[in-house]
């Protein structure tokens, strides 16, 4: 919370950025990389988790994670926007809603890829078939919708105002989205989440926590997709900041000329 | 503050809708006109018709509350009420709710009542029509509300009728959900309550967010 008030500061934003983008996109990389490099070449497959294609998860669990996570962001970020009227929190969430729509897709085509095989479905029966790909491709509209009024909005005060209050409509309806979606379709394909299992009390064999070996490049992907989008909303918001700032500048020169 | 700009907000909304003609027949007869399509699509095996019937009824009814939601914001501020209105010291989120429930009265409630004949057309049993009924009045005050706060916030934007659909359309799965599963229940089990909290919700949410919005629009 330190951090974000301190980077509130749009100077020492910039100035913070200027060397946390290139950091973190090149650690994002190299860790989306290694975590690839082993979750496709080294792991052995898993055939109860149908066999080489499993080894979509370790794309399809973070980019889950992230998109869910960059929705709440763009929430944040709008409320923190329309209660404080902050310049800089309006240009993250305009930053964050096509990483975050990105991230959805990536979700919903990764695991339409996973299931493929392990289900036994066409793939197109995956994504409209399964409860959880189905509410991922329901927050893909939220975003859509999020970019597409803000595009549409002539004025950036009136398209940022109306941009947050849709932001803020859609955070609230998004959990009674899911817990609807979950109640559609109550015999998922999908398998339940089995990634944390400490402490469960289930016995032995029946328990699904993951084996090490794939939760190892599960957590290296996860740590660097989200330090690639981070670079990449950085990158965004870095590149608003100056769209701002050259038409201040060109007004400056037009008004000294 | 006064009733009167509350009720001038119902009496306008519902005169508007009578007046120009069709206004109050666009709405039915794309309802009825959509729900006509469906034998040319799925084909007109009296089974599988009745199956899908009511989900039919609960597609059509989501696709036509959203034909005329572009205009129920857009009138009111070309003529200007909506600045007076803000001048008023009441609250513009109750004229906002006002104005959207006026909506759901004059476009929304027919369709629930010429439900039944289509579904007859579509050979609905009887006995499921009822309980779906009320489900339709309720998932279509659903409807409108969340399709209101789109309409509002595009208010200022010309030709917004497809943005509004984009929009609206995530928020309206689920009550489109529960509406789908409650003609199976019925009454019983969870999904009536499930539909019941969504509208109640929607009820309370929808109007400040559509306040805020026009605020916005009528700057």
């Amino acid at each position: 919370m330190t951090m974000l008030s301190y980077l509130a500061n749009p100077l020492r934003f910039m100035r913070f950025s200027r060397w946390a983008v290139p950091i973190s996109f090149a650690l994002g990389t190299l860790m989306i990389g290694w975590s690839l490099y082993n979750g496709l070449l080294v792991v052995p497959p898993d055939e109860k988790q149908g066999g080489d294609l499993m080894r979509a998860m370790f794309t399809h669990v973070p980019s889950a994670w992230l998109c869910m996570g960059l929705y709440a962001a763009l929430a944040v970020a709008s409320f923190v926007w329309y209660i404080w009227r902050h310049e800089l929190a309006d240009v993250a969430a305009r930053a964050i809603a096509p990483i975050g729509a990105g991230y959805t897709a990536l979700c919903f085509i990764t695991g339409s890829i996973w299931g493929q095989k392990g289900w036994g479905a066409g793939w197109h029966n995956l994504i409209l078939g399964d409860s959880r790909l189905m509410s991922v491709l329901v927050l893909f509209f939220l975003f859509l919708g999020y970019m597409a009024l803000r595009a549409a909005l002539e004025t950036r005060q009136k398209a940022a105002r109306a941009a947050a209050i849709l932001a803020m409509v859609g955070m609230v309806n998004v959990p009674i989205i899911k817990v609807s979606v979950d109640m559609w379709q109550t015999t998922t394909i999908h398998q339940p989440s089995s990634v944390i299992s400490i402490g469960n009390p289930a016995p032995a064999e029946e328990r699904t926590g993951m084996d090490p070996i794939y939760l190892q490049q599960l957590l290296w992907g996860f740590g660097g997709h989200s330090l690639l989008a981070a670079a990449m909303i950085m990158m965004l918001m870095r590149a608003e900041v100056y769209s701002q700032q050259s038409e201040r500048a060109l007004a400056l020169k037009l008004e000294a000329a | 503050m006064s009733p009167a700009p509350l009720a001038s907000a119902f009496r306008s909304s519902l005169s508007e809708a009578w007046a120009g003609g069709a206004g109050l027949l666009l709405p039915l007869g794309f309802f009825a006109g959509t729900a006509t399509m469906v034998p040319f699509t799925l084909g007109s095996e009296a089974e599988l018709l009745s199956r899908v019937g009511p989900g039919i009824l609960w597609l059509a009814l989501a696709l036509s509350s959203m034909v005329t939601l572009e205009r129920v914001f857009q009138a009111d501020l070309q003529d200007g009420a909506l600045d007076l209105w803000l001048q008023d010291t009441g609250s513009i989120s109750l004229i906002a709710a006002i104005k959207t429930i006026t909506h759901w009265l004059v476009s929304g409630f027919p369709l629930v009542l010429l439900s039944p004949l289509i579904g007859y057309m579509l050979g609905v049993p009887f006995e499921k029509m009822l309980p779906a009924m009320l489900g339709y009045a309720m998932g279509g005050l659903v409807f409108f509300l969340w399709g209101g706060v789109a309409a509002a916030l595009s208010a200022s934007v010309s030709r917004a009728g497809l943005l509004i659909a984009l929009i609206a359309l995530p928020l309206y799965v689920p009550a489109l959900i529960f509406g789908v599963q409650m003609i199976e229940t019925g009454l019983e089990g969870p999904n009536f309550l499930f539909l019941a909290a969504c509208s109640l919700f929607a009820l309370g949410v929808a109007p400040a967010a559509m306040g805020a919005a026009l605020r916005l629009a009528a700057e």
